[in-house]
């Protein structure tokens, strides 16, 4: 069986994670886009602690028969490696968008300096 | 672009398009026939077709953004052309042609007798209308008018309708802060909040001339869990914009 005390710990902090991205979102550091699979994180990490039962018939499952909470890192190691997964497509494509902007922007310094219009400083 | 010193307000059309090289020449057209005074501008969300050029060649203003941005970056650029350029009014229509010029008095009318700041056509505002959308985006739209009217305390029957007129203020707003995908929802509780007057008129829509909507099946369960989302965390967010300052 998953000792009291450990889910009551893994409940709180998963709390406290959803908490957490909830504020990043409300201002304005963390886009929703951003913010669904670190919140689908702590909602499966969330019933995963506080419905025991849960947790011991999952492990029953997986041959887990030690320490059933063992599955809760399992779990919370998967999904921080699906963020992971996502947010490296999502700085490739930066990546690539960043190179666009760059070029862009010196074609059209160049082609201001060849139209003799001084470029513009501000904005 | 039309004389400052002329009377009258100046008016800009802003036109989101991606892919729409069909389309788009037709719309462009159309805006210029409905009044030869009105400036069009395109907003090319990085299309890979013709799109921008086709506009260009119907008479438009292009504004080609080097990547896809998605429509509210697009559209938000739109918004930030008409406060750079001094425009006191803004209108918005989609690029695929299912929002009909002809209807546009209808939006502009309450914004120059003051009576509203932004002015949405609505397809569902009068009961036994001839457009009917699959049912599952009916229920998707149905759903989100509920829950936009709950949160605006106003009867609100169309909350993804791209078709409207703005004020100065109404273009400030945008202009300054825009939702990124799927934003038409969170702009409407947005305008709301900020103290700004919402209307919605209702408008005959036309059936898309060519492709396909940009909500596909599988795009709708990210589409409604991320506009919940953004509803719930907006309750709990400040005004972006101070109200003074939107003159």
């Amino acid at each position: 069986m998953t000792p009291l005390r450990v889910s009551i710990v893994a409940s709180i902090a998963s709390i406290l994670l959803i908490l957490v991205v909830l504020e990043l979102i409300r201002s304005r550091r963390l886009r929703e886009r951003y913010a669904l699979l670190w919140l689908a994180t702590g909602v499966v990490l969330l019933v995963l602690s506080a419905w025991r039962g849960a947790l011991n018939t999952i492990a029953g499952w997986f041959g887990v028969t030690g320490y059933p909470p063992a599955v809760l890192f399992a779990v919370a190691t998967l999904f921080i490696l699906l963020v992971l997964l996502h947010y490296s497509t999502v700085l490739s494509r930066l990546v690539d968008q960043n190179a666009i902007l760059a070029q862009r922007v010196a074609l059209l310094e160049e082609r201001l300096r060849a139209s003799g219009l001084p470029p513009d400083e501000e904005e | 672009m039309s004389d400052p010193s002329a009377a009258g307000p100046r008016v800009v059309a802003i036109v989101p398009a991606y892919r729409e090289e069909g389309a788009i020449g037709g719309v462009v057209r159309e805006l210029r026939a409905f009044d030869p005074g009105l400036d069009v501008v395109v907003i090319d969300d990085g299309s890979p077709d013709d799109t921008a050029a086709v506009a260009r060649a119907a008479g438009a203003a292009v504004v080609r953004l080097p990547f896809n941005l998605g429509i509210g970056g697009a559209v938000q650029t739109g918004f930030k052309y008409a406060l750079e350029g001094g425009y006191d009014l803004a209108v918005r229509l989609d690029g695929d042609g299912q929002h009909d010029p002809t209807e546009l008095p209808k939006l502009i009318a309450p914004v120059l007798a003051g009576e509203a700041d932004i002015v949405v056509g609505s397809r569902f505002a009068e009961p036994g209308d001839a457009y009917r959308p699959p049912l599952a985006r009916r229920l998707g739209i149905g759903l989100f008018a509920r829950i936009v009217s709950l949160l605006v305390r106003q009867r609100v029957t169309d909350t993804t309708s791209g078709f409207q007129a703005l004020n100065r203020k109404g273009i400030a707003l945008f202009a300054a802060d825009y939702p990124h995908d799927y934003p038409e929802v969170e702009a409407t509780v947005m305008v709301v909040r900020h103290e700004l007057r919402l209307l919605e008129v209702p408008v005959r829509m036309r059936e898309r001339e060519h492709g396909s909507s940009s909500i596909t099946a599988l795009r709708s369960a990210y589409y409604v869990v991320k506009v919940l989302l953004a509803l719930f965390v907006g309750l709990f967010r400040r005004r972006v914009v101070p109200t003074e300052e939107l003159t």
